[in-house]
């Protein structure tokens, strides 16, 4: 077969200001073949992949195809060159036809006639074994037609390279299943395939060769058949650093939080949590490690009464009076006079927990609020928390009465971080406390857990970056597709272990 | 049968101009548009093409009757692009917020008009507080040259101006281009989910232009109709009263389809003149009165209870977009 090199990147470069996505990548996909592209959260993937599709321009760097060099400024160039990506997050008019979506923006000679699209889209699917209804809308769709949608309207378009931007991330193993077929079809058909991914077993079953990335950097090409999962992982993760964390002996540890067989779906009837079942214990810090969107958001929301679960329990044992309470009937209220606090920092930092509007005393307030004896709000007591806050946190502001959105993003997440610390919790979740914050602002942050953990507090800490966790945690929960991988010791637990675990597709057990 | 026929005359004559102004808004709200400006539009529509018509039949020896009706056609079709255009460029390339801007495009219309209409009423030094266009009204109410003798069911079909018929000509071919052309496909994206029609490689902010200014122009054409047709030239300020609110309402009613509100304009015309064909006691006449607003809420209660998707408003109607911000 024709494996000639479709596509060749030659020491591409990309900074986004003082970060950098990528350095020196140097990558080869050819023709027949399907190259998986593997690395960890923010190892910069999808940033490369962005950039041979037009959305990015590389800073360095040249990218060939068909052996001759070509500069890719826009979706549009990327087409005409006849590559094709299939993004995280589809884009398609809900309430148009599979048809409708797939030929929105093109315009044909020949004419508009929607039976002809359908048609050939007909033919597109039948070739390649794709199940798709060329009439069906989008909103009655599942997620894996939706992609299919998104796949076929990228080969009706005529593309021969086609990159696919974790494709698995929201399909059910028998969708993947069906995925991969098609893909092995189009790969056998003369189509250059890059898929990207962060599974591992996937990498094994799809790919011909597999590239590496780490932390932006290029690692190296392997051919899939020559290479172990071991070895991949301790190229995906690298070596252990050393941070310096202080970490104290957990005392007086007494179990505080107890989750018993969690389930927990989505609408679309898709498992998030699945049979989760661990304890946290006062006094030490549970760190928990997942490829991101393994259900950790879901898990904190359970115990915070944010999120509905099927069937499962969550358990308080209550300091003050040594009862065991269920959460499970409590309100979110309710939950948080109990002492378990939520401090969650989503990817746009500012989405929950605090309003960018309102100042700093006023954001202290959204949780005092019903506090008052009156009508009229008492500004005394929050303001005073602020200005303390502003102190211990060495929170950078002109004042308490500055808009939080002003702040930079350390400053904001001290805020966040120091507003339910105030509260003297007995379990403290924090959530990607440290997301996007310099090494400085990330350091003030674990001392703060640090000494809510001397105080006793259970806290729960979920953190990206495995190193941290490590060197911060007693003990690390690792969460994949929504399964507990496993619990490990912080004090003797390596990075490749836990890497493992993090890939392991917590629904394929019955394989292993 | 003569009144039943007589009736229906008169609510095709009273549902024209709010086909109009539902048939332009519809086009406008398919690019994602909300433009509550219309029945502003609306009465710079017909003040325009008084303006025009009065300077024509003051100036002109004698009255053509191709430049009575293409004079004030004309002046209105570019009174109201203009309007539309202040519009769009608030919301689309300033991204001002539609409902605001809409309300005081409106507020401005209702001013504008009022304000030529007044000078114009002052400088023919009239007696009675309104302005008599009664030559180009003629040429506006030329009807099929058969139509008096075909009685009264025939009469009810063929007994109008062109402007009638035109209402009807424009609904279906926007109800064809949003359905069969794939111009019409691009414009439905750009109002259901901009994004995906920018990556598409559509241009929204054109579309969103193109569809407000022609929707507003047609809009425009049904305050011409109130004027030259169904008030037979006379322009009184304040005259065309809330048929730009009641042509919204219908938007609504007909689902964003333009065939259906061929129905609710001739449907919201007959409620509004019921009130002439029923004996109730005169304190009653305002619940009578009401009957379009009411069917308008009933409409927008079983739609939102059905929830089919296809009968929900374009997804992004409304909402400005920044393609920065996706």
């Amino acid at each position: 077969m024709d494996k000639s090199v479709a596509i060749e990147l030659k020491n591409i470069t990309k900074t986004f200001g003082s970060v950098c996505a990528n350095k020196n990548v140097c990558l080869t996909a050819r023709r027949g073949e399907i190259l998986a592209i593997l690395g960890e959260n923010g190892s910069g993937k999808t940033t490369l992949m962005n950039m041979i599709s037009g959305i990015y321009f590389p800073d360095s760097g040249s990218i060939f195809v068909n052996g001759e060099e070509v500069v890719i400024r826009s979706p549009k160039d990327a087409f005409d060159l006849k590559i094709g990506m299939i993004h995280q997050h589809f884009k398609l008019v809900d309430l148009f036809t599979a048809t409708e979506n797939i030929i929105l923006g093109l315009k044909e000679e020949k004419g508009f006639n929607i039976k002809r699209s359908a048609a050939r889209i007909t033919e597109i699917t039948d070739l390649y074994g794709f199940e798709l209804e060329p009439n069906k809308k989008i909103y009655d769709m599942s997620v894996s037609e939706k992609q299919t949608v998104e796949i076929v309207k990228v080969l009706y378009r005529g593309a021969d390279i086609l990159i696919l931007d974790e494709p698995t991330a929201v399909l059910t193993p028998q969708e993947t299943e069906k995925l991969f077929n098609v893909l092995r079809r189009m790969r056998d058909d003369g189509k250059a395939i890059i898929i990207i991914t962060h599974k591992l077993n996937e990498v094994m079953e799809i790919s011909d060769r597999v590239a590496v990335l780490r932390k932006g950097e290029y690692i190296a090409t392997l051919d899939t058949d020559k290479t172990t999962e071991n070895e991949l992982t301790e190229m995906m993760v690298g070596k252990k650093v050393n941070l310096n964390i202080t970490r104290t002996e957990p005392k007086n540890s007494e179990v505080r939080l107890e989750v018993n067989n969690l389930d927990c779906m989505n609408r679309d009837g898709i498992k998030l949590l699945d049979n989760v079942s661990f304890d946290v214990k006062s006094g030490e810090i549970l760190g928990v490690a997942g490829i991101a969107g393994s259900g950790q958001r879901e898990l904190l929301e359970a115990i915070a009464g944010l999120q509905r679960f099927q069937s499962g329990d969550v358990l308080y044992h209550n300091p003050n009076t040594g009862d065991v309470e269920s959460l499970r009937d409590k309100t979110p209220i309710q939950i948080r006079e109990l002492g378990v606090r939520l401090s969650f920092v989503p990817e746009d930092r500012l989405g929950m927990g605090l309003i960018g509007n309102m100042d700093i005393v006023d954001n202290m307030m959204l949780r005092s609020y019903r506090k008052g004896k009156t009508m009229f709000l008492q500004r005394k007591e929050p303001k005073d928390l602020a200005e303390h806050i502003i102190n211990d946190l060495q929170v950078v502001t002109p004042s308490s009465a500055t808009p939080v959105r002003r702040l930079s993003g350390g400053n904001i997440q001290k805020v966040l971080v120091g507003r339910e610390i105030a509260s003297s919790p007995t379990v403290l979740m924090a959530a990607y406390p440290v997301r996007g914050l310099d090494v400085n602002s990330s350091y003030t942050i674990y001392n703060l857990l640090n000494k809510q953990k001397e105080k006793g507090v259970a806290v729960i800490f979920v953190g990206e970056d495995l190193d941290v966790l490590i060197e911060l945690c007693d003990r690390i929960l690792v969460i994949a597709n929504g399964r507990i991988a496993g619990i490990v010791d912080g004090r003797t637990a390596v990075k490749e272990e836990i890497g493992m675990l993090m890939t392991k597709n917590g629904r394929g057990e019955e394989n292993e | 049968m003569e009144l039943i026929c007589g009736f229906i005359q008169r609510a095709i004559l009273q549902g024209t101009p709010l086909l109009y102004g539902a048939t332009g808004e519809i086009l406008t709200e398919k690019s994602g548009n909300l433009n509550l400006g219309i029945p502003g539009i609306m009465y710079i529509g017909a003040i325009s093409g008084v303006v025009g018509g009065f300077v024509y039949q003051t100036n002109a020896a004698t009255v053509v009757t191709l430049w009575a009706i293409l004079i004030p056609l004309i002046c209105c079709l570019a009174g109201s692009l203009l309007t539309s255009l202040i519009y769009c460029f608030l919301t689309i390339t300033l991204r001002a917020n539609q409902n605001v801007t809409g309300l005081a495009i409106t507020t401005f219309g209702v001013g504008v008009g009022n304000f030529f209409g007044g000078s114009l009423i002052k400088i023919i030094k009239s007696d009675v507080p309104y302005l008599s266009l009664t030559k180009i009204a003629k040429a506006y109410k030329i009807t099929l040259p058969f139509a008096e003798d075909m009685g009264p069911i025939g009469k009810a079909i063929f007994s109008y101006g062109f402007m009638v018929y035109l209402a009807i000509i424009i609904a279906v071919a926007v109800s064809v281009f949003l359905k069969r052309t794939r111009a019409g496909l691009h414009l439905r994206s750009v109002g259901e989910n901009p994004a995906t029609a920018d990556a598409a490689g559509i241009n929204v902010t054109r579309h969103k232009y193109f569809a407000t200014s022609i929707g507003g122009m047609i809009a425009g054409l049904g305050g011409l109709f109130y004027i030259m047709d169904y008030s037979n030239g006379i322009w009184s300020n304040n005259g065309f009263g809330d048929r730009g609110w009641l042509a919204i309402a219908i938007v609504i009613f007909a689902t964003w389809k333009p065939l259906v509100a061929i129905v609710g304009s001739y449907l919201f015309g007959a409620l509004y003149i019921l009130f002439n064909y029923i004996n109730v006691p005169i304190q009653f006449l305002p619940l009578i009165q009401m009957l379009p607003y009411i069917v308008t809420i009933v409409v927008l209660v079983a739609v939102s209870m059905r929830k089919k998707r296809e009968n929900q408003p374009p997804a992004s109607l409304g909402l400005s977009y920044f393609r920065e911000e996706r």
